[in-house]
C-alpha cells in the first residue's frame, strides 16, 4: 500500500472510530495496566494494592531469592532450546511435507493436532508418559532392560528437558504449518533454476529459500517467543515446579507471589522485570519491523 | 461417592419441594478429596434443611488455586455468599477493606465466646474486637500415620515414636517399602519441617521462631537438631514419587510406604478407604515424642452483600455451622476436631479420641498460619520443597537460609 | 498459497513440476516415508496413550504398562467423566460445563474476530498518525503474562460494571486475542492488491464500504485461521474462565481441572484421560475438519510480512 495514506480527516475518522477498541486495549490494558503494575512494584502491597512506598526493596529481595534465579535460568534454557528446536524441527517437517508426498493431509493433521490441546492436557499426558512407575521407563524395563533409567520429571538436573519434550510436541505443529505455508509461497521457478545450476538441495534451502522466508520466520518467532515468556500452565500441569524448585519459571513466580503468598508488591516487581526484558527485546525490533516507513 | 450423591440429590429434591422461597447461597471452598467432600456434604445437607439452597462452588487444586479466585470475586464486587479460608492472617486485609461481614451480633447472641474451645480459634477471627469468621474445625498437623501392614511386611514392630521410625527405615527399604511418604506439593514439605520443630524442639521454640521471629533461636542449636532430623526424613522419603498429599496417604493405606507425617485430615482418607485405626494403621500424635497438637483449622467468611435475603441466609449458615449436631456430623467425616468442647463424639475413633484428650489437657500450640503471613509461608515452602528434594543442600546451608526468611518476616 | 490444493492433488501423478521421476520404492521414498511415519508415531503416541488408558479399568492400569492395548474395553470412565465425576458436591462430571463453554466461546470468537479484522484492515489500508505505535504496543502486549493482568483487569471490569458476567469474559477474550489476530489480519490485508483498493476508492467507496464489499468477501482463508485459533484458545482457556466467572457459568476446562485435581483416594487415570479427550474434542474436531483450510489461511496471513 505504498504512499496512499489517506489524508482527509473525515476518512481517517472512520478508521479511527473502527480502531477505538484497539486503541483502548493498547492504552488502557497494555500500557495502563503495565504502568500500574510497575508503579505498585515500588510499594509493599500485600493482598490488596496499597500506596505504601518502599523504593527498590522488592527488587532487592527478588534478586536475592534463589527461586527467582532458578526461574530465570530455566526460562533461558527452556526459551532458547524451545525457540531453536521449534524452528528447526518445524522447518524440517515442513520441508519433508513439501516433497510432494502422498497423504500430505494426513501427516499434516497428525503433526498439527497437539496444538488443539491445551497446555494443561499436554502437561498431564506427558507427566504420565514420563512417570517412571507407569510410563516409558516402566515399559522398557518390563521388556527386559532392567537398568533402564528415564525419569526426567523426577530428576532435578534434567526436568526442564522433560518439559521441553512436551512443549515441543504441542507447539511444533503450528510452526510446521507456518513454515509449510512459507515454502508454498516460494516460486517453483526458483527451484528449477537452482536445479539447472546444479546447486544441491540443502544449499538451495539454506541460502535461497530461507532468506526468502524472512516474514514467515518473523511471525513464527513472535508466536513462539510470546508463548515461551508466558509458559505457566504446562509447568503447573506437568511438574508443579518440581522436583523441589527445579522447574520453576518466572510466570509461576509472579503468580504464586501475587496470589498464593499474598505479596502483590513482590509479584509486581517480578513481572516488571519480565516486562522490562521483553520491552528491551521487542520494542526496537517491532518498531523496525512494523513501524518503519517500509510500506507507508 | 455414589452414596454421597444420592444423599445430596435427595436433599436438594426435598428442599425444592418444601421451600418455595429458597435463597441460593453460593459457598466456595477447596474441599475436594473424598473425605473432605463427604464432610462438606454434611454442611450442605443441614443448610438445605433450613429451606435454603447450598450452591456448591468447589475449586480443586488446594488453597493456592482457589484463593486467588475467591479474592478476585470479592474485590471484583461479585462476591459469593460464603467462602472458606484458613483463619489466621490470610484475610486481614479483606477485613480491613470492609469487604467481609461483621458477625459479632450473631456471635454474641449465641454466646460463641463461651462455647468455642480453645478460645484462640475465635481470637483469630477477631479484628479490633469484632468477629468476622466462623471457625468450623480444628486441624492439627503433628501426626505420624503408620501402615501396620508395611511394618508387618518388613517383620518389625510398629514404632512408637519418631526415633524408632527412623531406626526402622533400613528394614523397610529392604522389604521394598518407601519409609516416609511425602508428596511434591511445597506446603507438604514445609509442613513436615514445622511438625519437626513443634515436636522435636517443642512448641515454645516454634512460637519463638515464627511468632516472635527470634533470629537467635532460628540460628541456634535447637533448630540445628531439627535440620538434622529433616535430613533423616529426606533420606527416608526417597522413592515416593507422588504429587498430592492424599496420594501420599494412599501409599500408606496400601502399605507401599511405612508412614507419613500429615495433618489429621489424612484421617478422612483412611476412613474412606475403610481402614480401622489401631488395626490397619497407627497414629502417633506429636510423632510420639511430644504430645502436642496445633489448633489451626478452617473458617468460613461471609462477604458483604446488599441483598437482605442473602444476608439472612448467611446468618443462618453461620449459626448452623457451629451448632452441635452439625459440628459432630461434619467433623466425624472430616477427621478433624469440633470447635466446641460440649459436644459428644462417642462415635469418634481411636485417633480422634487421642486428639480430643490432648485438646482437653491443653497441650496446644497455635497453627503456623496464625503466626506467619502467607508471604513467609511461601518462602518457607520454597526452601523446604528444595531441601527435601535436593540432597546436595546441606543442613547448615538450609538453616542459614531459614534464618534469613525468619529475619525478613513480619 | 493456492498451489497447496493443486500440489496435494497432483502429488500422486507426479505433476508437471515434479523434481524428477520417482519410482514408488526408490531409496528416497523409503527414507522420506520412513522418517515421516516415525515422526507421526511419535506425535500420535500421547493420543494413543490417552485413548487406550481411557478404555481400561483401574486394576488393569495399575498392573499393565500404559502402552499396552486394553484387555477388557470399558466405557465406564467415559460415562463417569461426562456425567458422574465429582467436584466437591457436584457429581455431574463435565456435562455441566459443556454448554457454558459453548456460550462463552461463540460470542467471544465472533466479537474478537470482528474487532480484530477491522483493526487489521484499518492498520493495513487506512493508516493514521500513531496507528503503528498502537500496533507495536499490541504486539508487545502479546508477551505479557496473563497472570500479571488479572488484578488490574478485575478492577477495570468492576469499574465498568461487567465483572462476573458473560460480557466481562467476552471482553477479556477479545483483549487477549487481539494482538495475534490483528497481526494476522493486517498481514493479510496488506497483501491484497492495492489496485482493487484504489479502484474502489475512485468509485467513492468509504471505509466500511470497502471493508464489507471488497475485503470481507475475499478474506475467507484468514477468517478460517482466526476462527480456528480463537476456538482453540478460548475453549482451552482455564485461567480467565475461573477468575472472571462463577460456578454457574464455569467452562468445561474448569470442570476438567476440578476432576483431574480432585483426587479421591487413588488418581483415576482412566477417568482423567477420558475427561481430557472429551474436553479436547471440540477443538480437535475443528482441526481435523479444517486442517487444509488452516494451512491455506496461514499461507495467506503469515507469509507476507
Amino acid at each position: 500500500m505504498a504512499n496512499d495514506k489517506p489524508f482527509q480527516p473525515f476518512r481517517n475518522l472512520n478508521a479511527k472510530i473502527a480502531s477505538i477498541p484497539m486503541i483502548l486495549t493498547a492504552l488502557v490494558i497494555f500500557v495502563g495496566c503495565t504502568l500500574w503494575t510497575i508503579f505498585y512494584s515500588f510499594t509493599k502491597s500485600k493482598l490488596l494494592p496499597k500506596l505504601d512506598f518502599v523504593g527498590f526493596d522488592q527488587y532487592e529481595r527478588l534478586w536475592g531469592t534463589r527461586r527467582w534465579l532458578v526461574s530465570i535460568e530455566n526460562l533461558l534454557i527452556y526459551g532458547s532450546l524451545s525457540l531453536i528446536f521449534s524452528l528447526l524441527i518445524g522447518f524440517l517437517l515442513a520441508a519433508l511435507l513439501d516433497q510432494k508426498i502422498r497423504f500430505e493431509d494426513t501427516f499434516r493433521t497428525i503433526l498439527l493436532y497437539p496444538f488443539a490441546l491445551s497446555f494443561i492436557v499436554t502437561g498431564l499426558v506427558w507427566q504420565w508418559i514420563l512417570n517412571p512407575d507407569f510410563g516409558v521407563q516402566h515399559a522398557v524395563r518390563s521388556l527386559g532392560w532392567e537398568s533402564f533409567n528415564f525419569d526426567p520429571l523426577y530428576n532435578a538436573n534434567i526436568v526442564i528437558y522433560g518439559v521441553l519434550i512436551a512443549g515441543l510436541w504441542q507447539g511444533t505443529g503450528l510452526v510446521m504449518c507456518l513454515m509449510l505455508a512459507g515454502l508454498r509461497g516460494i516460486d517453483e521457478d526458483i527451484w528449477k533454476a537452482a536445479r539447472v545450476d546444479g546447486i544441491p538441495m540443502w544449499k538451495t534451502y539454506l541460502f535461497i529459500v530461507i532468506p526468502m522466508m524472512r516474514p514467515v520466520f518473523i511471525t513464527t518467532i513472535v508466536i513462539i517467543t510470546s508463548g515461551i515468556v508466558r509458559v505457566y500452565d504446562l509447568i503447573v500441569a506437568q511438574t508443579g515446579g518440581g522436583p523441589g524448585i527445579a522447574s520453576e519459571v518466572p510466570a509461576k513466580y509472579v503468580y504464586d507471589y501475587m496470589f498464593q503468598s499474598q505479596n502483590l508488591g513482590q509479584g509486581f516487581a517480578a513481572s516488571s522485570i519480565m516486562l522490562l526484558t521483553v520491552a528491551i527485546i521487542v520494542i526496537p525490533w517491532a518498531y523496525l519491523e512494523f513501524g518503519g516507513k517500509r510500506r507507508g | 461417592m455414589k452414596a454421597l450423591r444420592a444423599i445430596f440429590a435427595a436433599t436438594t429434591a426435598l428442599c425444592a419441594a418444601t421451600a418455595a422461597n429458597a435463597t441460593d447461597l453460593e459457598v466456595t471452598h477447596w474441599w475436594t478429596s473424598g473425605g473432605e467432600a463427604a464432610a462438606v456434604a454434611e454442611f450442605a445437607k443441614a443448610f438445605n434443611a433450613t429451606g435454603n439452597n447450598w450452591v456448591d462452588g468447589a475449586i480443586a487444586g488446594g488453597g493456592g488455586t482457589a484463593r486467588p479466585v475467591m479474592v478476585s470475586r470479592i474485590i471484583g464486587g461479585d462476591p459469593m455468599g460464603a467462602t472458606q479460608f484458613n483463619h489466621g492472617r490470610q484475610t486481614e486485609e479483606l477485613i480491613e477493606a470492609g469487604l467481609m461481614r461483621d458477625l459479632t451480633d450473631i456471635a454474641e447472641a449465641e454466646g460463641w465466646k463461651d462455647i468455642i474451645n480453645p478460645p484462640s480459634l475465635l481470637d483469630s477471627c477477631t479484628v479490633d474486637g469484632r468477629i468476622y469468621c466462623v471457625p468450623v474445625n480444628i486441624h492439627s498437623w503433628q501426626w505420624l500415620w503408620l501402615s501396620n501392614a508395611a511394618f508387618e511386611k518388613a517383620g518389625i514392630p510398629v514404632p512408637n515414636n519418631w526415633d524408632e521410625f527412623v531406626a526402622a527405615a533400613p528394614k523397610l527399604e529392604e522389604a521394598g517399602v518407601v519409609p516416609l511418604a511425602l508428596g511434591q506439593q511445597p506446603w507438604q514439605n514445609s509442613g513436615l519441617f514445622n511438625v519437626l520443630i513443634a515436636t522435636l524442639a517443642g512448641p515454645e521454640t516454634l512460637i519463638q521462631v515464627y511468632g516472635e521471629k527470634d533470629v537467635e533461636v532460628a540460628a541456634g542449636p535447637k533448630i540445628e537438631r531439627v535440620f538434622k532430623a529433616a535430613e533423616d526424613a529426606r533420606r527416608m522419603r526417597k522413592g515416593s514419587n507422588v504429587q498430592d498429599w492424599n496420594q501420599a496417604t494412599n501409599l500408606v493405606i496400601t502399605g507401599q510406604a511405612g508412614g507419613q507425617i500429615m495433618g489429621d485430615w489424612a484421617q478422612g482418607e483412611f476412613q474412606v478407604a475403610g481402614q480401622v485405626a489401631g488395626e490397619d494403621y497407627t497414629c502417633l500424635p506429636g510423632l510420639g515424642v511430644n504430645e502436642v497438637i496445633s489448633t489451626g483449622g478452617d473458617a468460613f467468611y461471609f462477604p458483604v452483600v446488599d441483598d437482605p435475603e442473602v444476608q439472612k441466609a448467611q446468618d443462618q449458615l453461620a449459626s448452623l455451622m457451629v451448632s452441635p449436631a452439625v459440628q459432630v456430623a461434619f467433623n466425624l467425616k472430616k477427621g478433624s476436631l469440633p470447635v466446641r468442647g460440649d459436644v459428644d463424639l462417642a462415635t469418634a475413633n481411636d485417633c480422634m479420641k487421642k486428639g480430643l484428650k490432648i485438646l482437653a489437657s491443653g497441650n496446644t500450640l497455635p497453627d503456623v498460619n496464625q503466626l506467619n503471613t502467607e508471604d513467609t509461608n511461601t518462602q518457607l515452602n520454597d526452601l523446604f520443597v528444595e531441601f527435601f528434594n535436593d540432597e546436595s543442600i546441606t543442613a547448615e546451608d538450609a538453616q542459614a537460609r531459614f534464618v534469613d526468611i525468619v529475619a525478613q518476616g513480619d | 498459497m493456492a498451489d497447496s490444493q493443486v500440489l496435494t492433488d497432483t502429488a500422486a501423478v507426479t505433476g508437471p513440476f515434479g523434481r524428477r521421476p520417482k519410482p514408488i520404492f526408490s531409496r528416497r521414498n523409503i527414507m522420506l516415508y520412513g522418517t515421516l511415519i516415525v515422526i507421526a508415531v511419535y506425535y500420535l503416541l500421547p493420543l494413543y496413550v490417552m485413548v487406550v488408558t481411557s478404555l481400561k479399568g483401574m486394576p488393569e492400569i495399575r498392573l499393565g504398562n500404559i502402552f499396552a492395548p486394553p484387555v477388557e474395553i470399558t466405557f465406564e470412565p467415559w460415562v463417569k467423566a461426562w456425567s458422574e465425576a465429582c467436584t466437591g458436591l457436584n457429581c455431574d462430571g463435565l456435562s455441566r460445563g459443556f454448554w457454558n463453554s459453548v456460550r462463552i466461546t461463540v460470542p467471544s470468537v465472533i466479537i474478537s474476530i470482528a474487532i480484530a479484522s477491522v483493526n487489521g484492515y484499518a492498520l493495513a489500508n487506512w493508516r493514521f498518525r500513531g496507528s503503528e505505535v498502537f500496533f507495536t504496543i499490541l504486539i508487545f502486549g502479546s508477551f505479557i503474562p496473563y497472570q500479571v493482568m488479572i488484578y488490574p483487569i478485575v478492577i477495570v471490569l468492576r469499574e465498568i460494571g461487567v465483572y462476573g458476567s458473560l460480557t466481562g469474559l467476552v471482553i477479556v477474550h477479545t483483549i487477549f486475542g487481539m494482538p495475534i489476530l490483528t497481526l494476522l489480519f493486517r498481514n493479510y490485508f496488506v497483501s491484497v492488491p492495492e489496485e482493487l483498493f484504489k479502484a474502489a476508492r475512485v468509485d467513492g467507496a468509504g471505509f466500511w464500504g470497502i471493508y464489507f464489499q471488497i475485503m470481507l468477501p475475499m478474506s475467507l482463508p484468514i477468517f478460517v485461521v482466526a476462527i480456528i485459533l480463537q476456538i482453540t484458545g478460548i475453549w482451552n482457556d482455564f485461567l480467565f474462565g475461573v477468575v472472571y466467572t462463577k460456578p454457574d457459568t464455569y467452562p468445561m476446562t474448569v470442570q476438567l481441572n476440578n476432576i483431574v485435581n480432585s483426587v479421591q483416594g487413588v488418581k483415576e487415570y482412566n477417568v482423567n484421560m477420558a475427561a481430557t479427550i472429551i474436553t479436547g474434542l471440540v477443538p480437535l474436531t475443528v482441526y481435523f475438519l479444517s486442517g487444509k483450510l488452516f494451512v491455506r489461511g496461514i499461507a495467506a496471513g503469515a507469509v507476507k510480512g
